[in-house]
């Protein structure tokens, strides 16, 4: 099979992302220069954030039958692309103090970055376990990044050590996948599943198997107790990653063997999603309420964000509403975490030994910092789901999903989840504004320079998409709208 | 088009106020009051303008003057405001208590006047959207939207003499109460889209649209279930009320006033105007269960306010009992009932903002709001007791002040229909003037504490009361004008519930409820 020029420009967001990442392994090799690589991978980011405007013409692409590039992909490759920038520049503010090297951070961010876009053009198992390690591999060097501190390095194991068990279950299930359906593409599966070959136990095994492995990946309960050690161990900002970019690539992969292949018909996974989706909001609201660590508490609200999301799975029989939710939560989803690690991730630098996480540290910071005060109180109701923000039309698209295929549980599930969600979130929202405990925590870090100020600018930006589009959402609807996979 | 400034300039006000800040300590505080002013006249010019009391009652909604723009065409949402008779009279409530809450605070904020300003401008924006909105869309906006600056106002801004441990957990358990119950409506809300989207195929959220939707009666009885619950919690309906008291306990006075002048109001409204039409038949049906929740706020408000030392308390909690009999009066369907319902709204929201103010006033002299330690005030005060007697008064519905007209309209028109249910809560008046005597008498009768006379009302205090006094006495003598203006929109919400009630109400009726 030959592959034309005219395929392989429709996948220049891949290529323009794995070029830079050889390019700033070389930089590396050359010279270490903590600005230089900075510059080199937010410039190759950028580009391939440019590159997706140029390849929108050239849609739908395939290349050979493991890769495909139409709307949906574009769609999640910006949004992973944008989490991957904002990685990176909340990173140089943080590494700058750092005092062992600082490069390889990119690296990993970048090739990590290059497994979500991946995952967004996956049309093949393979593809989809290639792009799902891809994304995770350079996340246990992120995670273990300040190995010097005990928390990280812990973190870093407990993540190593279960996502290969996860990995492993996910082989194991396509491996059954395959021995059923004869298939390995998202079609051949969809084709073999409509022969009438649902009702093999094994399939049944099979499909159970890959679901543990991406439900791992997700954080969604039962399978969520590594995240909230993971969380509060990372480095803030790759926190703001793993919350953001493996997050929305592994769901998008999620939404697209969904839509392919009519696994919503068997009825015994459309309960077992429904029942993860329960758990989780329920598990993840309840457990973030006693939370006083900050990043803890973001996991687990992480959690329950998944669950809602999740939602949309058992509802997508209505492909157009459950795609054009997908998007709009994804996107609030996004820029609410980008907000709210990102304000961690300012005031944090890792000379000072660990973030500063505790909710009682941000007493005060309206008068210390009022920018990232406010963008953290935004965000917090933002992922509370208050009107005005996105989160709103997110929990309203998820609602009216839920309602759209009369899910009435699940429905009652996300009216309850979000009574509990407000507890927390409002706690934190509320308590930047009261008068600070101890004189000691005022000495944060440095406020001018530039890279703070680039930090400030991701932040302005997150909040100011996150208000905007939720007093006007119909743009980022027109955009969800083209997203599609056909 | 003038309908959006009269959200425009709370929102906008609220903004300049807040960076005002920078340059002096009081210029938020008159730039809020300039938006206010502008926003009353701009409320006043329009009753003036709209010849509410020509309109005759059609049936149909009837709008004096509406406002549309496309917002989310992909679900059929839009900025679609509109004014009635009844929303009118709302939105001059509002214009006007806003403008009262600013100035009731005058002196009380000592720490961020332009972000204070801010929560209070946008606390009335979003009461002003939530009686403009016809897209329920929009409405729920609104309705939740007006939550925030309540919640950052009680956190940040509360009551002095408690702890700020106690100010979030309180304003917490507020928001997070009528933030539930907003969900629940926006789940109902929803529902109802797709009922109507099934039928005809076509996304709206416009209320104009909806109404008239053609459902199954279950559907439309759990639907109903979704919005009256939204509505109970913020009326507030026993057993919904667990916020309230804690709430007026712990927030500044103009919170308070803003709380129960305004927010509590917007309940009600949202039962006449959404409820009502939407699902007559399933409201029919539910009258009854209303009516003796009704029944029993009335009561158990009055006796919770009886026994409250704290006086904002015992106020909270009259509210409670009064808004009872307006749950009674909008469940009969009888259109002297409904008319007496909006006399009573106004009038109670001007009764209570004045009570609070002068709790405020009191606080500020005294330094306690708990009962057990006045006593004796009348001595030691010049006008105020006497105008406090004056609103207590008022509150247990003395002829000559709004209440009265109220009160009687809704207990008229109840009996034809309950006549059982509005003799029971013809009682509630007794008690209702037992716990407002009793306020006064532990309050200002009795021994002094203490010798040292305090400080007299100043012109801004007075003339504040003073305003609401005059206000209360017209409404109570002249009642005619207001309504005149609200006429032909509760003749349309009547016409609606009438006409699929008639039956079950008069069968519940024979059968003793």
């Amino acid at each position: 099979m030959s592959i034309s020029i005219q395929q392989l420009a429709a996948f220049s967001p891949l290529l323009i992302v794995d070029l830079s990442v050889i390019v700033v392994m070389l930089a590396i090799a050359w010279r270490r220069c903590h600005k230089m690589t900075a510059g080199l991978s937010i410039i190759g980011l950028i580009a391939a954030i440019l590159s997706l405007f140029f390849v929108s013409g050239e849609i739908p692409a395939h290349l050979t039958s493991l890769l495909q590039v139409d709307g949906f992909t574009l769609f999640y490759s910006g949004l992973v692309l944008i989490a991957g920038l904002a990685t990176c520049i909340f990173g140089y503010s943080w590494l700058k103090e750092h005092q062992d090297n600082k490069d390889e951070f990119y690296l990993l961010v970048l090739i990590s970055t290059g497994g979500a876009i991946l995952l967004a053009c996956a049309n093949h198992i393979a593809t989809l376990f290639l792009g799902i390690e891809l994304v995770s591999l350079p996340l246990f060097g992120l995670v273990g990044y300040v190995f010097q501190q005990k928390p990280s390095l812990e973190a870093s194991i407990k993540y190593m050590l279960l996502s290969a068990g996860a990995s492993a279950f996910m082989l194991f299930g396509m491996a059954l996948l395959y021995a059923d359906t004869g298939s390995l593409s998202f079609a051949g599966i969809a084709s073999g599943l409509s022969q009438g070959v649902a009702q093999q136990p094994l399939l049944l095994v099979g499909i159970g198997m890959l679901l543990v492995g991406i439900c791992f990946k997700l954080s969604l309960a039962p399978f969520h107790l590594w995240t909230p050690d993971v969380y509060q161990g990372a480095p803030a900002p790759v926190a703001t990653f793993l919350a953001t970019s493996s997050k929305i690539a592994i769901f998008a992969v999620l939404v697209r063997i969904f839509i392919e292949a009519p696994l919503i018909d068997l009825p015994s996974v459309k309960l077992v999603l429904s029942v993860i989706a329960i758990a989780s909001i329920l598990f993840g609201n309840f457990m973030a309420v006693s939370q006083t660590n900050i990043k803890r508490l973001l996991g687990y609200s992480s959690i329950a964000h998944l669950g809602y999301l999740l939602i949309v799975l058992v509802a997508i029989k209505d492909r157009q509403l459950a795609l054009e939710t997908t998007g709009v939560y994804l996107v609030g989803y996004l820029f609410a975490s980008l907000g709210s690690f990102g304000a961690v991730s300012l005031l944090s630098s890792p000379n000072r030994g660990q973030d500063v996480e505790e909710i009682s540290d941000y007493r005060g910071l309206f008068k210390r910092r009022p920018l990232i005060a406010v963008v953290m109180s935004l965000m917090m109701l933002s992922l509370a789901g208050i009107p005005m923000t996105l989160g709103f039309i997110g929990k309203f698209y998820v609602l009216a999903v839920a309602m759209q295929g009369s899910l009435w549980w699940l429905s009652a599930a996300v009216v309850v989840g979000s009574a509990i969600g407000l507890y927390y979130y409002l706690r934190v929202a509320i308590s930047v504004f009261l008068p600070s405990l101890n004189s000691h925590v005022a000495d944060v870090v440095e406020t001018s320079g530039f890279s703070t100020k680039a930090g400030a600018l991701v932040l302005l930006v997150s909040a100011a998409v996150v208000v905007i589009l939720g007093v006007y959402p119909q743009p980022l609807i027109n955009v969800v709208q083209l997203a599609t996979p056909w | 088009m003038l309908l959006p400034w009269l959200i425009l300039l709370p929102f906008i006000g609220g903004l300049l106020c807040w960076q005002s800040e920078r340059f002096s300590r009081a210029l938020p505080r008159w730039i809020a009051v300039l938006s206010m002013v502008l926003t009353l006249l701009l409320s006043l010019m329009m009753w003036g303008q709209g010849h509410f009391s020509l309109a005759m009652p059609q049936g149909i909604p009837q709008w004096q003057s509406e406002f549309i723009l496309p917002w989310i065409p992909r679900f059929g949402i839009s900025f679609h405001f509109a004014l009635d008779g009844l929303s009118l009279l709302m939105v001059v409530l509002t214009a006007f208590l806003g403008l009262l809450s600013i100035v009731c605070s005058w002196n009380e904020v000592d720490k961020r006047e332009g972000l204070f300003h801010l929560n209070l401008l946008w606390i009335v924006g979003g009461v002003m959207g939530v009686f403009l909105a016809i897209d329920m869309f929009l409405f729920l906006f609104f309705w939740e939207m007006m939550l925030i600056p309540m919640f950052f106002l009680i956190a940040l801004w509360g009551h002095k003499g408690s702890d700020e441990r106690t100010r979030v957990a309180t304003a917490i358990k507020y928001f997070i109460y009528t933030q539930v119950s907003g969900l629940i409506m926006l789940v109902a809300i929803i529902g109802l889209v797709f009922v109507h989207y099934r039928t005809t195929g076509v996304w709206t959220f416009d209320y104009n649209h909806l109404i008239g939707t053609k459902m199954s009666s279950p559907v439309a009885y759990l639907l109903m279930l979704g919005f009256f619950v939204a509505f109970a919690v913020k009326m507030p309906l026993i057993p919904l009320h667990g916020w309230l008291a804690d709430a007026h306990a712990q927030s500044p006075t103009a919170g308070s006033v803003d709380l129960a002048g305004l927010l509590l109001k917007t309940a009600a409204y949202g039962l006449l105007r959404f409820v009502l039409p939407f699902f007559p038949h399933a409201s029919a049906e539910f009258a009854p269960i209303a009516m003796w929740l009704g029944v029993i706020s009335i009561f158990y408000g009055a006796w919770l306010a009886f026994s409250q030392t704290d006086i904002k308390r015992l106020i909270a909690y009259s509210s409670v009992s009064h808004m009872g009999f307006v749950m009674v009066a909008i469940y009969t369907g009888s259109q002297l009932a409904y008319q007496g319902a909006v006399v009573m709204m106004i009038a109670l929201g001007l009764s209570a903002a004045g009570l609070f103010i002068l709790c405020g006033q009191l606080y500020e002299r005294i330094g306690t709001r708990d009962m057990r330690e006045m006593g004796g005030l009348w001595s030691r005060l010049r006008y105020m007791p006497g105008l406090s007697l004056f609103f207590a008064i008022a509150s247990l519905g003395m002829p000559g002040t709004g209440n009265f007209v109220g009160e009687f309209m809704m207990l008229f028109g109840s009996y034809k229909v309950v006549p059982l249910i509005t003799i029971i809560s013809t009682f509630g008046v007794v008690f209702a003037s037992v716990y407002s005597l009793v306020m006064i008498h532990r309050a200002y009768y009795g021994e002094a504490k203490s010798d040292a006379p305090l400080a007299v009302m100043s012109i801004r205090e007075f003339s504040m009361i003073l305003s609401l006094v005059v206000l209360l006495v017209l409404l109570g003598i002249f009642p005619q004008g207001v309504l005149e203006t609200s006429h032909a929109a509760i003749a349309n919400i009547q016409h609606y519930f009438m006409t699929a009630s008639s039956l079950s109400i008069t069968g519940t009726s024979t059968t003793g409820l």
